[in-house]
């Protein structure tokens, strides 16, 4: 019997693939198999020897099953192995291609402004781009000899012959958008009006489309010094520093009073701004109490309502804090420009999450 | 507006530094944009004396020259022909920077021999343009600082030049005195008294001024005073100094003198050739078409209504903007006309604009000078001319009357304190205002006549906050209108244009912003470019019209691109198109192209060309996202700028159209250069209907355990028969089984004939009650069968 399990344990560990396995089985213990034979003479023998055979007999077919078994999962993973090794593939070839959408930094930055002025209580109006002299002048007191409006470089629409309106404009701030929002809302309010504007200008650093956001709070008792605050806790949210220094210079626009052009401190060194260090100062934005004029034109008492309103350049505070040199690229769609200085879909900038990456 | 310090001081006693003037101006309101300081350009550079200067052994017109210098005996090197023995001279050591040759000196062998420095002339310091030799000094200290002999000997060369800009509602800062009084308010230093003695009449002019009684609004008063026998020449050394300090050209003493007193006292006044006015002055309107040569030597045609002085040969001067070339002072001038006249800021304003002449006048009377001071400045200007240039001058010439501005205000000093935000006292907001030359009677504070642009009490808080100091205020916290949580703030438009813009970058779209105007011949490509969205003055003919759409703007892009030689791109944006020229004429759209293949070519084989197909997933996602409903119809007939046959129209119902996608016609892009075929989409996210009522509950999920079921069906049709129509027809056969019908296969012509295409459909059978049977089955195919070939005419393919 030693014979016969070493006879076939040695078969079975040469065996070379599971037909081979496949006759030794059949061999050994099928139905006419060597050992399937022997144990049909089992019921020759006496009970005696029978007891010895039997048991040893039935311990000699487990121990040939299982090594069938085992050699059979040996040479199956053997041939997987196999198999896979010649399913190979080159991982360094290129992936699939997928396109890489971006978010042009108006966009993103509007929506980062948004973000924080809504944390202040502010919405976001918004109005029509073509604006009636008056929204876009007078009502902002600047009437029609003010140098102001010659400055502003106003673009004016075409007026039909025999139409004696004055021209409307394009309008060249967003300010007009805080007379509407007065007469349809009144007071109090807080709001920001995002969105283009319009002067003729093109130069190295002016493009006759840019972009403005305009503040407005009206209430019974804001200040100057809130203002201030409000501002200092854009800037720092909005440059993403902890610290910021920021200066109130007294200024005129015709529609606030008083009015203060607002410089942030920075540095310039190699040519990158940092915000909030250095010596320098940078001119960010405009802003002021809303003149009692301009808030009788919004349909608003004077007497009883007081607040601020300020205006910046989006176009300038997106080429500050993302360091994007030239105005004029923003309105190019450089796929270039696009893509280097776009931002991805999914960053969606976030108080809780942080305005960026 | 430049000047200088000592211009400054001439009305402001102080001690001051310059850096404490500069910081107070700008934060006062009347920003420094530059400070020229040749004190400090200059202060590295100290006296020495020439103890010996010897010819150079290897150069015959180099000297070697042992100097007394700050820093001991010192051998320099010189070429001036006046270097020698005994003489004071400016030493720029080594580390120095030399500013009149750019270079910073450096201890060096000339010819051998070292040099230990340079001795400099006036134009190496940038003093003048004077090189023959170095500077002798006629005294000096061994190692004296040079700008400290400057300030003692000739303090002018080392005058500070303060360059500012002025907001236009403060006309009197437009003269050094006003600027002064500002400083004085600020504390930092004290006003001088001004006061003029008028020179006495010595005879009665017999040349006299009128003004029409039409031009009376314009021109309220006229002053002059003729001055007999003045020698006109070369201003004295210090008026020319001053003027060139500040960018002026010297030309005559006469002109000067009412340069220096426009700049001093922001008193512009003109001076006529008495002997080549012809007869009287007359203030009075133009009539329309008369020509006069101004002082500029240019010609300029006046409108009607626009105010000039006349004499008897017509105009002479284009009144408050600029005088006449006839009747202008030169350097023979004997006999001379001073005029200090009042003009209206607004007709000024007008009048210059329309002419297109900018001069000093014209800026200062289109932001008013100060009505009041018309006499006292023409006092000022006979003076200065008399004491100098000699001449006896005629009595006070004066037509109208000098304007009443008086005014006042009420102070509300609390008012001050609540709109600022800072707690200013009112004795010290009295102060203020009273240092600014307002009279307080009780609490009414009376506006000089210098400061047209105060006209209300919030006038009154502007000056006493930016004297009080607006970067000394301190931000308070605005606090929140409600406790809590802020609630959301964006409007539902708002919301969708955010959702297309970060769907459509997801989607692999570069978004674009392009110009709101664009030119006439792409604005009529795409429904626009008429009338009344045209501009009267674009910057360019490509900026001429406001645009109808996006796509124009967006297909100017690509073509740029694909000029730098990229082929395959996907653009989009969100933004305004203009219906019309009346505000709220536009309307909110979200376009995108796609233009070349999918990507570029690759080892997987799966770039291709990009076709309307993709277009229209990428409306439907971007539609999706802004909440669209689901069930849309797709119907033809959308703007001619489409391919006729290959676009779509997103609609609910024939009049509501959310969205259009499809090929952009062959004609437009060839008309606009660029390489095709083109696809994209234009959707008009405020169309998509709100949702009547906002739940954020969603209705139960419905799914069941039953198998589901697919079958699939293949018809022969029509080629013109929609597939929309046949799955349609087919989802119609059981709405409540039937949970999707799916298109998998588009089989045109071949074997099934001319115009006969073969489409082919997966039904997807959904059974909620009782699993399905093939009798069950059996059914709903034939009632599908049915209805497609009804709904289509065609057939079951066989």
């Amino acid at each position: 019997m030693d014979e016969l399990k070493q006879k076939y344990l040695g078969l079975i560990a040469d065996a070379a693939d599971e037909a081979a396995i496949e006759d030794l089985r059949v061999q050994a213990v099928g139905k006419k198999g060597e050992i399937s034979l022997k144990m049909r003479e089992l019921g020759k023998m006496t009970p005696e020897e029978r007891q010895v055979a039997g048991p040893a007999l039935n311990a000699l077919k487990d121990e040939i099953n299982s090594a069938l078994s085992a050699k059979k999962s040996g040479l199956a993973d053997a041939a997987l192995d196999a198999r896979l090794r010649r399913e190979w593939l080159d991982v360094t070839l290129p992936s699939r291609a997928r396109g890489r959408g971006t978010i042009h930094p108006i966009s993103q930055v509007t929506e980062e402004v948004t973000a924080i002025f809504a944390d202040m209580g502010f919405s976001v109006a918004e109005g029509p781009q073509i604006e009636s002299d008056w929204y876009n002048f007078d009502a902002l007191n600047i009437p029609g000899h003010h140098p102001a409006r010659a400055e502003m470089d106003t673009f004016y629409t075409h007026r039909a012959e025999g139409d004696n309106r004055p021209p409307h404009v394009l309008r060249t701030h967003t300010s007009p958008v805080q007379i509407r929002s007065m007469e349809a809302s009144g007071a109090p309010t807080r709001i920001i009006c995002p969105g283009r504007v319009y002067r003729a200008d093109y130069d190295q650093t002016h493009t006759p489309m840019f972009h403005q956001v305009e503040g407005l709070a009206i209430d019974k008792n804001i200040s100057m010094a809130n203002l201030k605050w409000v501002l200092e806790e854009f800037v720092k949210s909005y440059f993403e520093v902890d610290n910021v220094d920021i200066r109130f210079r007294a200024s005129h626009f015709p529609f606030t009073e008083p009015s203060a052009e607002v410089d942030i401190r920075c540095s310039w060194e190699g040519g990158t701004l940092k915000v909030g260090e250095g010596d320098d100062w940078l001119e960010i934005l405009g802003s002021g109490m809303v003149h009692p004029k301009v808030l009788e034109a919004g349909g608003i008492d004077p007497a009883d309502w007081q607040g601020f309103a300020f205006g910046m350049g989006i176009d300038r505070i997106a080429m500050l804090k993302y360091g994007i040199p030239d105005l004029r690229a923003f309105f190019d769609s450089d796929l270039r420009w696009l893509r280097h200085y776009g931002f991805a879909a999914l960053d969606q900038p976030t108080l809780h999450g942080g305005l960026s990456r | 507006m430049k000047f200088t310090l000592s211009w400054l001081k001439h009305h402001l006693e102080t001690d001051a530094t310059v850096a404490e003037i500069e910081y107070a101006l700008t934060d006062l309101g009347l920003e420094v944009e530059g400070i020229e300081n040749p004190a400090e350009r200059l202060a590295d550079f100290k006296i020495g004396k020439v103890v010996s200067a010897e010819k150079h052994p290897d150069a015959d017109k180099l000297k070697v020259c042992q100097v007394d210098t700050a820093d001991g005996p010192t051998q320099i090197i010189c070429g001036a022909p006046n270097a020698r023995a005994g003489i004071t001279v400016v030493i720029a050591s080594p580390g120095t920077y030399v500013p009149g040759i750019d270079t910073t000196i450096g201890v060096g062998k000339i010819r051998g021999i070292e040099s230990y420095g340079m001795m400099c002339s006036e134009r190496e310091m940038e003093l003048s343009d004077e090189h023959d030799g170095i500077i002798e000094l006629p005294s000096g200290e061994v190692g004296e600082r040079f700008t400290d002999w400057l300030a003692a000997n000739k303090p002018d060369r080392v005058d500070p030049v303060i360059e500012i800009a002025i907001t236009p509602n403060r006309p009197d800062a437009l003269g050094v005195r006003g600027i002064a009084r500002d400083l004085a308010a600020r504390g930092l230093g004290t006003l001088k008294t001004m006061t003029v003695d008028p020179v006495t009449a010595a005879f009665k002019s017999d040349l006299n001024v009128s003004i029409d009684d039409d031009t009376l609004d314009g021109c309220p008063v006229f002053c002059g005073r003729l001055i007999k026998g003045v020698k006109n020449g070369p201003s004295p050394e210090w008026l020319q100094t001053q003027l060139r300090a500040i960018g002026l050209r010297p030309i005559s003493f006469l002109v000067d003198v009412t340069n220096w007193i426009t700049y001093d006292l922001n008193r512009p006044l003109h001076v006529f050739d008495a002997d080549k006015v012809h007869g009287n002055l007359r203030v009075h309107r133009a009539a329309g078409g008369e020509s006069i040569t101004a002082l500029d030597d240019k010609d300029y045609t006046l409108e009607k209504g626009q105010m000039v002085i006349s004499d008897d040969n017509g105009p002479e001067s284009i009144a408050g903007v600029m005088g006449g070339a006839d009747t202008g002072c030169t350097e023979d001038t004997v006999n001379v006309f001073v005029e200090s006249a009042y003009w209206d800021p607004i007709q000024i304003a007008y009048t210059g604009r329309a002419l297109k002449i900018n001069s000093d006048a014209r800026y200062r009377f289109e932001r008013g000078v100060d009505p009041a001071f018309t006499p006292v400045g023409l006092e000022h200007a006979v003076r200065m001319i008399v004491d100098h240039a000699g001449g006896e001058a005629s009595e006070l010439i004066q037509a109208g009357v000098v304007p009443d501005t008086s005014r006042a205000y009420k102070l509300d000093v609390k008012r001050v304190i609540s709109l600022v935000g800072m707690d200013i006292p009112e004795a010290t907001q009295r102060k203020t205002l009273t240092a600014l030359g307002f009279t307080m009677k009780g609490n009414m504070a009376h506006v000089p006549s210098w400061r047209p642009d105060v006209q209300g009490q919030a006038d009154l808080v502007e000056e006493v906050a930016r004297v009080a100091s607006l970067t000394k205020l301190e931000g308070k916290p605005l606090p929140r209108i409600d406790a809590g949580v802020p609630k959301p703030i964006l409007t539902a438009s708002q919301r969708r244009q955010q959702a297309a813009r970060r769907t459509a970058a997801a989607l692999g779209y570069n978004e674009c912003v392009t110009y709101s105007f664009i030119d006439a011949e792409t604005a009529k490509l795409f429904g626009g470019g008429d009338d009344a969205t045209m501009l009267e003055n674009p910057i360019s003919s490509e900026m001429s019209h406001m645009r109808p759409n996006l796509l124009g703007g967006l297909l100017r892009a690509a073509a740029r691109n694909q000029a730098r030689g990229f082929m395959d791109m996907a653009l989009f944006e969100v933004g305004a198109g203009f219906h019309g020229g009346e505000p709220g004429e536009q309307h909110m759209l979200v376009s995108g192209v796609l233009i070349g293949r999918t990507g570029p070519k690759d080892v997987h084989g799966t770039s291709r060309g990009v076709d309307l197909y993709d277009a229209k997933a990428d409306a439907e996602a971007i539609l999706t996202a802004v909440g669209a409903p689901a069930k849309v119809q797709i119907l033809r007939g959308a703007s001619d700028w489409w391919h006729p046959g290959r676009h779509g129209k997103i609609c609910l119902g024939p009049k509501k159209v959310l969205a259009v996608f499809g090929e952009l016609h062959p004609k437009v892009l060839r008309e606009m250069d660029i390489k095709g075929p083109v696809v994209g989409f234009t959707i008009w996210p405020d169309d998509v209907p709100t949702p009547k009522k906002k739940t954020s509950t969603r209705s139960a999920l419905a799914a069941t355990d039953l198998q589901a079921v697919e079958r699939d069906f293949a018809f022969v049709v029509d080629a013109e028969i929609e597939a929309l129509t046949l799955v349609n027809a087919a989802a119609g056969a059981d709405k409540a089984l039937i949970t999707d019908v799916r298109v998998f296969d588009e089989f045109i012509g071949g074997s099934l004939g001319e115009g006969k295409k073969s489409l082919a459909v997966t039904v997807r059978l959904q059974p909620t009650v009782a699993t399905l049977k093939d009798a069950d089955i059996e059914a709903v195919s034939a009632k599908i069968v049915e209805k497609v070939s009804k709904a289509t005419g065609g057939s079951l393919r066989g």
